[in-house]
């Protein structure tokens, strides 16, 4: 549990220190939410009717851009071979990795996008709603992530790569996302079927990431 | 000659080599007789003469879906017994299990101008065999990317595992989500639902269909295990000159 601990705050001071990408992610958000009336166009209706598809896909790439570092850094400083050499179960440093770069990325992103849910023109109901399925949804997107992140490990090219495999896994993600979020706004469909299901696909995902990633440092690091 | 010998590479290149021109020729006479019976099927009483893209989409889609479970079943025995000719196997369907996918999504669109009015819809099946045919170009690129075969072959053995939860997904799709692409009408409870004067020639095309990507990969993956042998030796070339 103690080394679990030291994992978690060490990634955590990594990410909030020069050189770490924690508020870059929400700095990424903000300029591709930015972009997008540049590109539609300033209707503001048509800016609400899409707005949480487009916070939703904007955070889908934030939580992307810091991925491939995740343990490409930990590979070049040689820390990775301490922690697979090390007593503590690989799933578990896996898994707490991944906390922290949700808590890094993920949880800056929830904080911003009420904020940002106001250039879209959204209502309030709209980014509770809103914020409500990223705080379910995010982690899950983290955890997939993970599985690309431990695959292209020793690549060079590897973040081009893990945007390629892992953005086809987080599709489901998406769509449930998307769907909760706008049934609270749009209606008639209920938000509870889709926001559920969100809720199975974070918790699949939070077992299913740790032990494919896992597996694949393994192989990758033989 | 049992089938554990066909573990051995070398052996495996004999039986390839016997079997590649059988299997080829079978393949050119189911097909030439499959294609002559879905001439000569008849028109849907609906759909008119576009009834017959089904004898190209369902085999595409089917044999789209296979490669992916065959890629599936080679993931287990890379991870589980560390066996070359696994490693193969996942590599040589991978770009067959490709083209097939995209067969069907080709053909599915130029079925669904006439029928549905629109080449793609965002359809729950047609969107997860999209997903199929971008896991299915991610694997390969991955292939592409990692230089040592063995270890790229354990990567995309563990994306493989992955992404086999898109095949129940694809299967299951028309029952989960009720939209346009219709439901199951083959392999379903209670028989078939399709008049056996299509369903004959639908079977003699997957047949032919399925004896084309088994002469396929067959092929492929003797020349993958040449390829290997040849890296070997200039490996061996290269080591011996400096």
């Amino acid at each position: 549990m103690n080394a679990l601990a030291a994992i978690l705050i060490r990634d955590m001071r990594i990410a909030v220190r020069v050189g770490g990408g924690a508020l870059i992610g929400v700095l990424f958000f903000l300029v591709v939410v930015t972009l997008v009336p540049f590109a539609l166009g300033p209707d503001l209706s048509l800016l609400k009717r899409i707005g949480p598809a487009i916070l939703w896909l904007a955070a889908l790439l934030a939580s992307l851009l810091a991925l491939d570092r995740l343990f490409a850094a930990d590979h070049e400083d040689g820390s990775l071979d301490l922690i697979l050499t090390g007593r503590t179960p690989l799933e578990l440093v896996v898994a707490a990795k991944g906390l922290a770069h949700w808590l890094t990325t993920g949880l800056p992103l929830i904080i911003a996008a009420p904020l940002i849910g106001l250039l879209l023109n959204l209502d309030a109901p709209a980014e509770a709603a809103l914020v409500l399925t990223f705080l379910v949804g995010t982690p899950a997107l983290t955890f997939i992530g993970l599985i690309g992140a431990a695959l292209a490990v020793t690549l060079r090219r590897g973040g081009l790569l893990l945007a390629v495999l892992v953005l086809p896994l987080t599709v489901p993600v998406l769509i449930f996302g998307v769907a909760a979020a706008n049934a609270a706004v749009l209606g008639p469909a209920p938000f509870g079927t889709p926001f559920t299901i969100l809720g199975a696909l974070t918790l699949a995902s939070l077992v299913v990431g740790p032990f494919a990633a896992a597996a694949a440092l393994r192989q990758e690091m033989e | 000659m049992a089938l554990i010998d066909l573990a051995n590479p070398t052996r495996f290149l004999n039986f390839a080599n016997r079997a590649l021109p059988w299997l080829g020729g079978l393949t050119v006479l189911v097909f030439a007789f499959a294609i002559n019976q879905a001439m000569v099927a008849p028109d849907d009483y609906q759909q008119g003469a576009t009834v017959k893209i089904m004898f190209l989409h369902v085999p595409g889609a089917w044999l789209g879906m296979v490669g992916w479970g065959l890629m599936t079943v080679a993931a287990l025995g890379t991870l589980v017994w560390r066996h070359p000719l696994a490693d193969v196997t996942a590599k040589a369907v991978a770009p067959i299990g490709a083209a097939f996918t995209l067969l069907c999504l080709i053909t599915g669109s130029l079925w669904g101008r006439p029928m549905w009015g629109t080449y793609w819809v965002w359809d729950a099946r047609l969107t997860s065999v999209l997903v199929l045919l971008l896991l299915y170009l991610g694997v390969i690129a991955l292939w592409r990317t990692v230089e040592d075969p063995s270890r790229a072959a354990r990567a995309a053995a563990i994306l493989t595992l992955v992404g086999a939860i898109d095949l129940p997904i694809i299967k299951f799709s028309v029952d989960w989500w009720n939209t346009l692409h219709q439901p199951a009408s083959v392999f379903r409870f209670g028989g078939p639902t399709i008049h056996p004067a299509i369903l004959i020639p639908l079977s003699l095309m997957a047949l032919a269909f399925t004896l084309l990507f088994v002469t396929l990969a067959l092929a492929a993956m003797r020349n993958e295990i040449l390829r290997r042998r040849v890296r070997t030796l200039r490996l061996m070339q290269a080591s011996a000159t400096s």
